[in-house]
């Protein structure tokens, strides 16, 4: 009696699984973001064609479009696309954490802390560069920790954060209205257009300490490997498959905010892009979870946009690139909303 | 909603009676408090000459056109923030509603700045309209927001749409003022929120409005309890709920228009006076908004006192004490509460 196995097939299967479509669309997102890059550096006072540009990039232009281009441009275009890429990864990070489209640092009130550190720093020390930056990364830092302190009880849960991020948040609104309503006109002014974010300030000497920052803490968070999305899971199911729920957490948080006041040293608390990009990204993604590489492409691509628009849609105006990016964030932010409760 | 009253209720009624009386009392006195206290410290004696006699002098003036109107203006503004809060927090069924964090003072701002930054109108007669434009406009952004959906209008969903919408509406405001500075320096003043360096004439134009949101607030009050059972009972029991929003709406309109108009975006006393208050006028709007009236302007007033003596010889405004009071008080009962497990 012979048994019949039916007929001998041999199917070839790849070992991985190639995702296609993040792989085009990341691909998609940074060709548009340094097109973009490219248009940003051609156009201003003076108009330089994409092929001159390029020419100039490359150390063989003329010797004035090397000076517009990557004396005077460049750093702002960097500054740009590496600030972007933060914002996008602490946008993604703080929506996985706490599982929420709506928990991005601005909304639970980090931005505030690093322009009140900046406003305190400059009262009490002085004007300048450094002073600047200490002031937002130590403000940034003590309001994120002031923050997850006040909403941790028995682990930190996502409305909680949120709402101890607004009283936060409006305690220290109210510090830097007070340090505004105290200072005269021009000062007041100036430190308003910076509390909105700006890229008019860039140079070539703050390019340096924002690609280090960011390419370092982009390193550990791909050593970190999947345990974000672990964690968008839930605290159960992320502890079940061995991760030290807590910990991990901490560690995300910290990074989210360095990155975020690492921003905010650079050109301010520039708001909404971390809202904005991890969730566009995810729609043109197709991931079922935040994911941090398009997220980072996707934040790179719009602030490189809003900063374009800001800087040549009112001319001769310059707005700061964060009320630009703040009237195209709340629309999105809206559609959002509205997503949400037809879904519900 | 008809109940047969017994002597049971009566007590009840007498005992909420006195407390609200004594808490009138004690309005009487944070208001000499406000015409004693400040940066310049006057006698009693000088205080009561100059309300009662007009005496002349130095002191005289600084109670009479400095002082009154302070406290009357305060008077107003705790009376209006408190009651906006109460209304919204029974009308929207949630106890976390604030016009600060449903984005509603930011709406009022935003309208502001429009119209002194492009329409050059600097008069508070003038930009009042704009106000209760902005509130309005707010208002219906949150709610139409909030409630999309079938899941309708809960706490949380309200929250996170006012938060939303007051980041976006500070935004633009933010940025109409950076390229209009004459805007700007008119409305750092204005932005922390504070009762002082503003005419008699401020807390006149906004007299009748807010006279007018107080009694359409309290008109309502009767209907607010049935909508606290939720919209099914309360129709069932014959409250018209689409009558109730409406004047509560129009209501938190005229009240927080005025008085973010007058003394700017004062934080947090519509949060905590109604929260606060509930626990000795129970759960009957009616009590609870009386309550409110006598209440928010102990709060405001008080706030505007330590804000005078804390930094002497300089100034807090009031919104910065009410926002440094009232975040430890939303952050205690958020770690307290049992709301978004999600």
């Amino acid at each position: 009696m012979s048994l019949d196995f039916g007929r001998r097939t041999i199917v070839l299967r790849p070992v991985t699984r190639v995702p296609v479509r993040p792989l085009v669309v990341c691909g998609g997102l940074v060709l548009a973001a340094l097109a973009t890059a490219v248009l940003a550096l051609g156009t201003g006072e003076v108009d330089i064609p994409p092929a001159a540009v390029l020419r100039a990039l490359a150390g063989s232009g003329s010797g004035a479009d090397h000076l517009v281009v990557v004396e005077w441009r460049l750093p702002r275009v960097l500054l740009a696309l590496i600030l972007g890429a933060a914002l996008g990864l602490a946008g993604a990070i703080f929506q996985a954490l706490t599982r929420n489209p709506l928990g991005s640092p601005d909304v639970i009130g980090f931005n505030t802390g690093s322009f009140t550190g900046v406003l305190v720093a400059t009262a009490t020390v002085g004007t300048g560069y450094y002073v600047t930056v200490a002031g937002a990364l130590a403000g940034g830092l003590l309001t994120a920790a002031a923050v997850y302190l006040f909403a941790y009880r028995r682990g930190v849960q996502g409305f909680r954060l949120i709402i101890v991020g607004i009283a936060v948040g409006a305690v220290l609104t109210s510090v830097n209205e007070w340090f505004i309503m105290r200072a005269d006109l021009t000062v007041a002014l100036a430190a308003s257009i910076w509390g909105q974010g700006t890229l008019n300030n860039a140079a070539w000497r703050g390019v340096g300490p924002a690609a280090i920052v960011l390419g370092v803490l982009a390193v550990v968070l791909l050593a970190m490997g999947p345990r974000l999305s672990l964690l968008e899971m839930g605290e159960d199911a992320a502890a079940a498959l061995g991760v030290r729920v807590e910990r991990a957490r901490l560690a995300y948080l910290v990074i989210g905010v360095a990155l975020t006041a690492a921003v905010a040293a650079a050109a301010g608390p520039i708001s909404f892009v971390s809202l904005a990009a991890p969730q566009l990204a995810r729609r043109l993604t197709g991931t079922p979870g935040v994911a941090l590489v398009p997220a980072a492409a996707m934040g790179a691509l719009l602030l490189i946009v809003s900063d374009w628009l800001a800087l040549h849609a009112f001319a001769p105006t310059q707005l700061p690139v964060g009320v630009l990016t703040v009237a195209v964030g709340g629309v999105y932010f809206v559609g959002l909303l509205l997503r949400q409760g037809r879904k519900q | 909603m008809v109940l047969t009253r017994t002597a049971s209720d009566a007590r009840p009624a007498l005992r909420r009676g006195t407390v609200l009386a004594a808490w009138l009392a004690v309005l009487g006195v944070v208001c000499l408090l406000s015409v004693a206290i400040g940066t310049r410290a006057i006698a009693p004696a000088t205080v009561w000459d100059a309300l009662v006699h007009h005496g002349a002098g130095a002191d005289q003036t600084v109670v009479r056109d400095l002082r009154v109107p302070r406290t009357v203006l305060g008077l107003l503004a705790g009376v209006a923030f408190g009651l906006s809060g109460a209304v919204i927090q029974a009308v929207t069924r949630n106890p976390l509603a604030d016009t600060q964090i449903l984005g509603i003072n930011a709406g009022a701002g935003l309208f502001m700045v429009l119209a002194i930054g492009f329409l050059g109108r600097t008069d508070i007669d003038q930009y009042l309209w704009f106000g209760f434009g902005g509130v309005a406009f707010a208002l219906v952004g949150v709610y139409a927001l909030g409630s999309a959906g079938r899941g309708g209008a809960t706490p949380i969903r309200l929250t996170l749409a006012g938060v939303a919408l007051g980041a976006v509406l500070d935004g633009i405001s933010a940025g109409v003022r950076l390229v209009r500075p004459r805007a700007f320096d008119y409305l750092r003043f204005w932005d922390a929120g504070t009762i002082a360096g503003r005419p008699i004439e401020v807390a006149r134009t906004i007299l009748p409005f807010v006279l007018a949101g107080a009694v359409l607030a309290l008109l309502v009050a009767g209907s607010l309890n049935a909508v606290a059972l939720g919209d099914d009972l309360a129709r069932s029991l014959g409250a018209n709920i689409g009558r109730t929003r409406l004047l509560a709406v129009l209501a938190v309109m005229l009240l927080t228009g005025a008085a973010t108009a007058a003394a700017g975006p004062i934080g947090f006393i519509g949060l905590m006076v109604p929260q606060v208050v509930r626990r000795f006028a129970g759960p009957d709007q009616r009590w609870i908004f009386a309550y409110t009236v006598v209440c928010g302007p102990v709060l405001l007033l008080s706030a505007d006192i330590v804000g005078r003596v804390v930094i002497r010889p300089g100034e807090l405004p009031v919104g910065i004490v009410t926002a440094f009071v009232g975040a430890p008080v939303l952050i205690w009962w958020i770690r307290r509460a049992k709301v978004g497990t999600r």
